[in-house]
């Protein structure tokens, strides 16, 4: 039973990883049908950012809370200039973004690595943050992960009264539910394009600095977490968070069971052969918003 | 809209239907199609080896390796519009089921491989490296295997019309999967390291420049019938129907056929290139692993693909070529500013010029030729109709 409970946990705190990545993805994926590759270089932005905070405010605690909105609005900031420069000419082909996005991330890591060097850098986590809670029963969770969850928690709580509450996030919603109709309403989509690009990309950063406490921050972090997230969005499906929220943390479960039970490169390849059988069951995804268009 | 008010005036005036290819096209195509044959055979197996010193002929036999993958690109992605960013899992099927029938047949009959003796954690061959020891089985496997597994994933995902950038995710979430299913088992794989230090082809020692040479000759003469394959897919009625299907694919539903099994067939017959280059590219460079056939080269086959003109027969192949030639010649001496130009080419070619460097030829001859060709449904239906008349 406690280690169920503590498997769970690890799949639970897998999944607010994915999730925290996964969020900016679906909003612009979900908004503008971009596949940006580039978003595990904002998390990469991210990352770096906490460390650089981190030489200037030696305090880790303090350091580590001020890196959260300085991450956000930094990668925010490199997704609307990527948007601006690049990816606002290429809406009417999202299959040729994906392949300009990996280029623009290529370039990130490079500069990255001329920036920071190749090896890996460390941050120091927060004393508070280091150790274990005990709960009832014998089962002791990580602290780092247990905050991890929480911020992507409150991630989700956040984007959710954005987009219900704030004038702004009606004017997402109206976009993501027809472009056209909102246009022709008095929305400036354009605007409103850009405005989402920049949240998406600032919940990379807030990614990026959470993962700071995981572990080591390199110029190609962000690759190997971006492919999962990416998976979360389309089975996950579009326009809505609840479908992402929930694949995040099933595929974090299933993950880490699958991992318990054999090892990590079997259960990868069982998460994949999963999602390939679920998408015979809804190639839409679990909730969309639209219907299949006929193109 | 316009496609949607011409179809009447269409139907109403079945009179001037224009011959689907110029009369004097198919003849005049042909001829140039075997004169550019002959040229690329001439210039692989006369001139090349002729002018190239050993090393840098075994250096052109890796990289036509390469361009055979980029052939079946061409066809599934230019033609078929189907973004696949894992043909690393099919390169390294074929390169593997090859490179694991010459490490048994270095090893001689009954044997171990070397480096299954040296991780030691087998007392035996595994069961599902016997078959490969009898070239009989791998020789068809190389081929056999990849397109299977194809098969087996296009079928799932294109019946259910999973497309676009969902399918380009998974087939990359497929290279991400194997690399690690690869790493994961180095038991029986060699993990990280791959199957490394293959000596001999067949009975043939590899370091043996003359053998070299025949492995370079065996990978030009591939490429050229897999460029002919692909040749004679585009131009037949299937290429018609897989371009159709790649820029409207419910259309194409609605008159009646399957997109499914047309993509499909593309996706599968890329799945057999990218294996049988995966398969040469073995006996040629010595060595397969995961670092060769993960997210970052499957993705790199595909730049090749655009720089050259995804949709041409011959762009994919000189692209692929030139690519990985730049990043020898580059990554060696600055490895920094190779990458750099790299993602500036992903961006550059992609961005500005989506049909690649072959539409700035491809644009000088449409103005030579005066007369647009009428779009590919027209000429479908107009096709069609005749088979009913």
């Amino acid at each position: 039973m406690t280690v169920l409970i503590g498997q769970l946990f690890t799949g639970v705190s897998i999944g607010a990883v994915l999730l925290l990545i996964a969020l900016g993805l679906a909003l612009t994926f979900g908004q503008m049908g971009v596949i940006n590759m580039a978003h595990g270089e904002f998390i990469m932005a991210g990352a770096y950012t906490t460390y650089v905070l981190q030489q200037v405010i030696t305090a880790a605690g303090w350091s580590l809370l001020i890196a959260l909105p300085v991450a956000f609005v930094v990668a925010g900031a490199m997704g609307v200039l990527l948007e601006i420069l690049l990816i606002r000419r290429l809406y009417a082909r999202p299959l040729d973004t994906l392949l300009v996005t990996w280029g623009v991330s290529l370039i990130l890591q490079q500069l990255a690595r001329d920036i920071f060097g190749s090896p890996n850098v460390q941050t120091r986590a927060p004393e508070l943050l280091t150790g274990n809670i005990g709960l009832p029963g014998g089962i002791t969770v990580a602290n780092n992960r247990l905050f991890i969850l929480a911020l992507a928690g409150s991630a989700v709580v956040a984007l959710t009264v954005a987009l219900r509450v704030t004038p702004l996030g009606r004017r997402i919603r109206a976009v993501v539910q027809n472009r056209d109709l909102a246009a022709v309403s008095g929305i400036a989509t354009t605007r409103v394009d850009r405005m989402t690009f920049f949240i998406g990309s600032g919940l990379a950063g807030i990614a990026g600095v959470a993962l700071t406490l995981l572990g080591p921050i390199g110029p190609t972090m962000g690759t190997n977490l971006i492919i999962d997230a990416f998976l979360v969005v389309v089975v996950g499906g579009i326009g809505q968070l609840k479908g992402t929220v929930i694949v995040a943390f099933a595929l974090g479960v299933l993950q880490a069971t699958g991992e318990y039970l054999t090892t990590l490169s079997v259960a990868k390849v069982m998460v994949f052969i999963a999602i390939v059988a679920f998408l015979q069951w809804r190639p839409q995804g679990l909730f969309t918003l639209r219907t299949r268009s006929l193109a | 809209m316009t496609t949607v008010a011409r179809d009447p005036v269409a139907a109403a005036d079945p009179a001037p239907a224009p011959p689907t290819r110029p009369a004097a096209g198919p003849s005049r195509h042909r001829y140039r199609a075997a004169a550019g044959f002959a040229f690329g055979a001439a210039l692989l197996f006369a001139v090349a080896p002729l002018v190239l010193s050993d090393f840098r002929l075994s250096l052109l036999a890796k990289y036509l390796c390469v361009a055979m993958v980029a052939v079946g690109i061409g066809l599934a992605w230019g033609r078929g519009g189907m973004l696949t960013l894992g043909q690393g899992v099919f390169f390294g099927l074929g390169g593997y089921a090859m490179a694991m029938h010459l490490k048994l047949a270095d090893a001689g009959p009954g044997n171990m491989p070397d480096f299954m003796l040296l991780y030691g954690q087998l007392d035996e061959l595994p069961l599902w490296w016997r078959p490969f020891a009898s070239p009989w089985f791998a020789l068809p496997a190389t081929v056999l295997l990849p397109m299977a597994v194809a098969f087996v994933l296009g079928s799932l995902v294109f019946r259910r019309r999973v497309r676009g950038a969902y399918f380009a995710i998974l087939s990359q979430a497929l290279a991400a999967a194997m690399v690690i299913l690869l790493i994961g088992q180095q038991g029986t794989t060699g993990g990280t390291n791959g199957l490394t230090d293959i000596q001999g082809f067949f009975g043939y020692d590899l370091d043996d420049p003359v053998n070299q040479r025949m492995v370079y000759f065996i990978i030009a003469g591939t490429l050229l019938a897999l460029l002919a394959l692909a040749r004679h897919l585009t131009q037949c009625r299937y290429g018609e129907l897989l371009v159709a299907v790649r820029d409207s694919e419910e259309r194409v539903r609605f008159l009646g056929y399957d997109p499914a099994t047309v993509k499909l067939v593309a996706y599968v017959v890329a799945a057999g290139m990218a294996g049988l280059a995966g398969a040469l590219f073995v006996p040629a460079v010595g060595i397969i692993s995961p670092a060769l056939i993960g997210i970052v080269p499957s993705i790199e086959f595909v730049i090749g693909v655009a720089v050259g003109g995804r949709a041409t027969l011959l762009g994919p192949v000189l692209g692929a070529v030139a690519v990985v030639w730049a990043r020898t010649a580059l990554s060696e001496r600055f490895p920094g500013t190779w990458t750099y130009l790299q993602g500036l080419l992903f961006v550059v070619v992609v961005a500005f010029l989506p049909g690649g460097l072959a539409s700035l030829i491809g644009l000088a001859r449409r103005r030579d030729d005066g007369e647009p060709r009428p779009g590919l449904l027209r000429r479908l239906r107009l096709r069609r109709r005749e088979g009913a008349a």
